[in-house]
């Protein structure tokens, strides 16, 4: 029996193709995917991302708690409201999720990870506190609906939709979090354009997503949401790394955070033992075909695999993330294999679009 | 609901076929099989005069979602490709009937009798 969002009913009453993805019936489109990412790229649109998992964390040792479990470090949050996105790893340096941490007090965070880890993620965590006896509390909070809004029109239609919202978060930079009317604000996102996650009670998501749409902000389903992020260049897990992938061989050097020589965090060591061994680049096809996740890449410098690919309406071009040898440099040819076929491609530095502009 | 003419040909694998005055055949994808599949962004069709045998994968279509083969509903040789649906490929989702994909010169003794008519194809989706 599949999970279902406090948005569903709205989806099907919206004529929504619904497929099963991480045990939840979620709308992959409502007629085109194509069309729903341009009107992201151009204007604004919305998606439910209810069946990702907010935890609560609380408690006198919840900083130093995150500083062990993330790669990131928390210590760099001091305004309350400021997020940072960040790998949990396992004890060998491989990603068992990527998340999304808010800082609300040194006592006090939020952080958002995956659907379909949702339930590792929690005993992992579980674990953790009991093994550091560490004086906090976990709380999943299924009662709370999520819906992104995202594109160039996002923020100004959201205020459009919600009284008083935006007095209470005109000012908010990217990654920052406020509060309004019951709701967590967010200038957060994961298709590359500006944007809000808002975070609901479950009994007002679906008041929250009508008056969006009346604000005239289109629903968009995972089709559209899988294309935006692969043209921002950003990871999806599961996909693009996992359990056995290093954040160094998955373009996230960015999100470790070694500074402080002091902090013991999880994976630390591996990580600073190993290093980098793959490189992730972007691949534009110049060739026909399209691009899929898993298929080889034969480069100058050796073999690589991709592991997202699709056609990026935008570029109106198929288009990859790939793990390849560390020596290939942005701008070189590679081969790669399309059922059989060798079709030529040219390696770029991700993202492939942000802010509605071709970067390739 | 799916669109799906009384006048065509189906086979199981989601292609239409249309019998031609010439006993040559047209051959596309169904309106079921373009909604599934969601934006179709590539075709890969098979040039004139190849030889195909019935159910060999002959063509494929990229949508956004997934790459999907398209098969020779009976032996024949390919007289034609459609350069328009290459061209335009998301004409195949505005009508997948207009939009054919390649013509086949069905090989001597070649079955149609196999082919579904229209209500067989619709127990067939129904069943799926």
């Amino acid at each position: 029996m599949s999970k279902l969002t406090p948005l569903h009913a709205a989806h099907l009453a919206a004529g929504a193709r619904m497929v099963d993805f991480a045990g939840w019936d979620m709308p992959v489109n409502y007629g085109s995917q194509i069309e729903e990412h341009h009107q992201v790229r151009r204007s604004a649109g919305m998606f439910d991302v209810s069946h990702m998992l907010a935890l609560d964390l609380e408690g006198a040792d919840a900083r130093r708690y995150l500083r062990g479990l993330l790669a990131n470090d928390v210590a760099k949050l001091s305004l309350p409201g400021k997020a940072i996105y960040s790998c949990m790893l396992n004890p060998s340096g491989g990603v068992i999720d990527d998340l999304i941490v808010y800082f609300f007090a040194d006592d006090r965070y939020r952080i958002v990870v995956n659907a379909g880890t949702a339930d590792k993620d929690v005993a992992w965590m579980r674990d953790r506190i009991a093994r550091t006896g560490a004086n906090v509390t976990l709380e999943a909070r299924r009662d709370l609906a999520m819906i992104a809004v995202q594109g160039p029109e996002a923020r100004q239609r959201t205020w459009q939709a919600l009284p008083g919202a935006q007095a209470a978060t005109e000012a908010l930079k990217p990654f920052q979090a406020a509060e309004s009317d019951g709701l967590l604000i967010a200038r957060t996102g994961y298709t590359g354009e500006d944007g809000f996650e808002l975070t609901i009670p479950a009994a007002r998501a679906e008041a929250v997503w009508n008056a969006l749409a009346a604000a005239g902000v289109a629903p968009c389903g995972l089709g559209a949401r899988d294309t935006l992020r692969l043209e921002a260049g950003m990871n999806l897990y599961g996909q693009d790394m996992d359990d056995d992938t290093s954040p160094l061989d998955a373009g996230l050097a960015w999100t470790v955070d070694f500074s402080d020589e002091a902090r013991q965090f999880v994976g630390r060591e591996p990580l600073e033992t190993n290093g980098a061994r793959r490189r992730l680049l972007g691949l534009v096809l110049d060739g026909k075909g399209v691009l899929r996740a898993h298929m080889k890449v034969e480069t100058e410098h050796g073999e690589g695999e991709t592991t997202s690919g699709t056609f990026s309406p935008s570029l109106e071009k198929a288009i990859a993330i790939a793990r390849l040898p560390l020596a290939v440099a942005p701008g070189e040819t590679v081969q790669v294999d399309i059922r059989g076929r060798k079709v030529p491609a040219t390696t770029v530095k991700p993202p492939f679009v942000r802010n509605g502009k071709a970067l390739v | 609901m799916s669109n799906i003419p009384a006048e065509l040909k189906y086979t199981k694998s989601h292609e239409w076929i249309r019998v031609e005055a010439d006993g040559s055949l047209t051959i596309g994808i169904t309106d079921h099989a373009q909604e599934a599949l969601g934006d179709i962004v590539f075709l890969e069709l098979p040039e004139a005069e190849r030889d195909v045998d019935a159910g060999e994968a002959v063509a494929v279509i990229e949508s956004v979602k997934a790459a999907s083969d398209i098969y020779a509903p009976v032996a024949g040789t390919v007289l034609a490709h459609n350069e328009a649906a290459i061209d335009a490929p998301e004409s195949v989702n505005s009508d997948a009937y207009a939009a054919w994909l390649f013509k086949l010169r069905p090989a001597d003794g070649a079955d149609l009798g196999a082919l579904l008519d229209a209500a067989g194809y619709q127990s067939e989706i129904a069943d799926a």
